[in-house]
């Protein structure tokens, strides 16, 4: 029944890895972004403190009486030291002369490219130097006076380490949350296409009504082509429907003209041998007629029970209406047809079908039951099922055959000398299994016949 | 004006299935043709449209006692002429022929008036009691009844009325009584009768007569009508 193309990889996990990678790329950025713009404010501000630190020193000296003097506020290093416990150094110039502080201290104004600011390995640690300048004119002599001040650089790097790790925490959040973002996102569109297949697979093979509930653009193109072709599907079932009909007509009638003119010529033959050959004639007409008849219905229960077509079933009454019209079929053989049918039983059920099942099984009883017996029909409901039961007096059936005679063309062992295509107990068991229920082939308890015993849930 | 549905409720034919006059609408011609030697053969007269115009001409200039109606015909659907006639108030039962066997079909003529129908090719003697039906839901109670010597014979009822009260009649031996009551004083072989109560699906040997004559004597004992056996040649109903 299922039929299933082979498997390629799966848009939704394509759609998936594709945005789950592109979440991965943007949390990696977003991390270095963050570290490089982290660094830059740090070292700004320690750049800024520095400076402040250099020139509050600068304006602290002073020449007074031709000598320079140098006096050093607390708090020009005490902002330093706040910060962090890095080291900090100091050194004031005046001209070629150190005045104080560390002489070994590079000055930033001494490097290539000198901008004020620089950073150097002195005394084993990275340490970030500021030089400022001022001019002072001491003895009538202008010369520059130039503060530099330096600061380690390991409370920066402690920081810039504790910058990495929050840099590190917020790509892992980014990337968690966009990834969860994107299977959601993934799965969210691509569900359309899953109702579509829903909506196409709960449908019966015969529901071919073309599909108009709103879709996504994208899956326009694919839901037109699908309704293209259930239209194309539905067109051709309509003609063999066509044709059926059309084979029907075509068929019966010739069949029926055969058969009057042989029952004519029949009474008109005088001799034995004639009449017992135009009698196998008669029967033969029988038989393809009722073989056609059959097989006609067969398509039809076949092309109803894939698509139940269920409405409310006052079940006696259509079981009545259906005996009823066997009374003068059983009369010319004089078959007493009875009926014991429990009233104020409604079903849901397609009683097209369930009339088309009774009719061939009660066929069925009326032919094989001997002249001058008994046709019973009952209908009786429990607290679990409903059964239906058509019991005749005839031969009954073989212990063993009855698994066969649901079998399309199995005739059971009466039916040798009677006209019959088999496919009656196939039509009945086919309808009965449709609505839920099952067929059961039985003798009679008391006495001799069969008992065919169908099921329908209550 | 026409008297069609008149006759119809004056007797059917006293439930006789003979000397019937049917309206067969049917638009193959060899089929048609056939239906009318068979019908002939039991004594019935057969008027013949072959299709809804002469079917509708037909209706409202004669009378018939029974409609036989193909569904598919050239100039429209035989059902329209259904409406037609029961729009009509016409109460003539019409028996529909039809090629498709699909119930659902079958449901929609019953729904339209139609008092029975037969699916093409059909047995006559299917078609003979489904008109026996038919005649006796129409007639009810207006049967006649035939009196033959000292017995009275109600073939609708199929009761056999003797002085020691009424015998039904199984089907069988109504139809061989009949056959009998028809056509008093007429020597019937048994290869006649034979055709006349069986259908050609069932097996019987000639002795089958035997035993529904025997049946028959058996409800006849004490009158004085009696079926008498002429050597060689068959029965005849004699009354004494």
């Amino acid at each position: 029944m299922s039929m299933r193309p082979a498997r390629t990889t799966s848009l939704r996990r394509m759609m998936a890895v594709q945005l789950v990678s592109a979440a991965a790329v943007l949390a990696t950025v977003l991390i270095f972004l963050f570290q490089s713009f982290s660094r830059q404010i740090a070292e700004e501000s320690q750049d800024n403190v520095l400076l402040a630190s250099a020139t509050s020193i600068l304006e602290s000296i002073s020449a007074r009486d031709g000598a320079l003097s140098v006096d050093i506020p607390y708090a020009a290093l005490s902002m330093l030291g706040s910060i962090s416990d890095d080291r900090v150094f100091y050194r004031v110039d005046f001209g070629q002369e150190t005045l104080t502080g560390y002489g070994d201290l590079p000055r930033a104004t001494d490097l290539p490219n000198a901008s004020g600011f620089t950073t150097v390995e002195y005394k084993g640690a990275d340490t970030r130097i500021v030089s400022a300048t001022r001019n002072l004119s001491v003895d009538g002599q202008s010369r520059s006076v130039i503060v530099s001040v330096g600061q380690t650089q390991e409370g920066l790097a402690e920081r810039l380490r504790e910058l990495f790790w929050t840099a590190i925490l917020i790509g892992a959040g980014f990337f968690a949350f966009s990834a969860g973002l994107a299977l959601w996102a993934s799965s969210r569109v691509f569900r359309p296409l899953s109702a579509l297949a829903t909506s196409v697979s709960r449908r019966g093979p015969n529901d071919l009504r073309p599909f108009l509930k709103p879709a996504p653009e994208e899956m326009l193109p694919l839901v037109a082509a699908l309704n293209g072709f259930t239209e194309r599907l539905s067109r051709s079932l309509s003609r063999s429907e066509d044709f059926i009909t059309e084979a029907a007509h075509r068929v019966r009638t010739p069949l029926a003209t055969v058969r009057t003119q042989a029952e004519v010529l029949f009474r008109r033959i005088e001799r034995d041998e004639n009449r017992h050959a135009m009698r196998e004639m008669i029967r033969a007409v029988d038989e393809s007629s009722r073989a056609a008849g059959q097989l006609l219905d067969q398509a039809m229960v076949t092309l109803r029970t894939d698509a139940l077509d269920r409405s409310d079933v006052d079940l006696a009454e259509c079981l009545r209406d259906v005996v009823e019209r066997f009374r003068a079929v059983a009369d010319l053989r004089d078959i007493d047809l009875r009926m014991d049918l429990e009233p104020e039983i409604h079903i849901r059920a397609d009683p097209i079908l369930i009339q088309n099942a009774v009719t061939n099984l009660l066929d069925n009883a009326i032919k094989y039951a001997p002249m001058e017996t008994e046709v019973s029909v009952s209908m009786h409901r429990d607290d679990k099922r409903i059964a239906i039961t058509i019991s005749d007096q005839g031969r009954g059936f073989d212990e063993d055959s009855e698994a066969d005679l649901f079998a399309r063309f199995v005739r059971g062992a009466a039916s040798s000398g009677t006209v019959g295509s088999g496919l009656g107990l196939t039509i009945a068991n086919e309808v009965f299994t449709a609505h839920g229920g099952a067929v059961e082939l039985t003798n009679n308890l008391e006495g001799p016949g069969a008992c065919v015993i169908a099921y329908l849930p209550a | 004006m026409h008297v069609w549905g008149n006759k119809a409720q004056q007797c059917f034919n006293g439930g006789k299935f003979a000397d019937m006059r049917f309206l067969l609408i049917e638009d193959n011609e060899q089929l048609a043709k056939a239906i009318r030697d068979r019908l002939g053969l039991d004594g019935h007269i057969v008027d013949h449209a072959p299709n809804l115009d002469e079917a509708k001409h037909y209706i409202n200039t004669s009378e018939f006692d029974l409609v036989l109606l193909d569904i598919m015909l050239p100039d429209g659907d035989g059902r329209t002429l259904l409406s037609y006639v029961r729009a009509a108030k016409m109460d003539t039962p019409v028996i529909v022929l039809t090629a498709r066997s699909e119930v659902s079909d079958r449901v929609s003529i019953l729904d339209l008036g139609a008092d029975d129908y037969l699916t093409k090719p059909f047995d006559f003697s299917e078609l003979e009691a489904r008109v026996r039906a038919v005649l006796r839901r129409r007639g009810g109670g207006t049967a006649t009844v035939q009196t033959i010597g000292d017995i009275k014979f109600n073939r609708m009822a199929g009761t056999l009325i003797l002085a020691g009260g009424p015998v039904e009649l199984r089907n069988k031996e109504l139809r061989l009584f009949e056959v009998f009551a028809d056509n008093p004083n007429m020597i019937f072989s048994k290869p006649k009768l034979v055709d006349r109560l069986f259908s050609y699906e069932e097996d019987v040997s000639e002795n089958a007569i035997e035993v529904y004559v025997a049946r028959l004597r058996k409800h006849l004992a004490g009158s004085r009508v009696s079926i008498t056996t002429l050597r060689g040649s068959g029965y005849r109903l004699s009354v004494s």
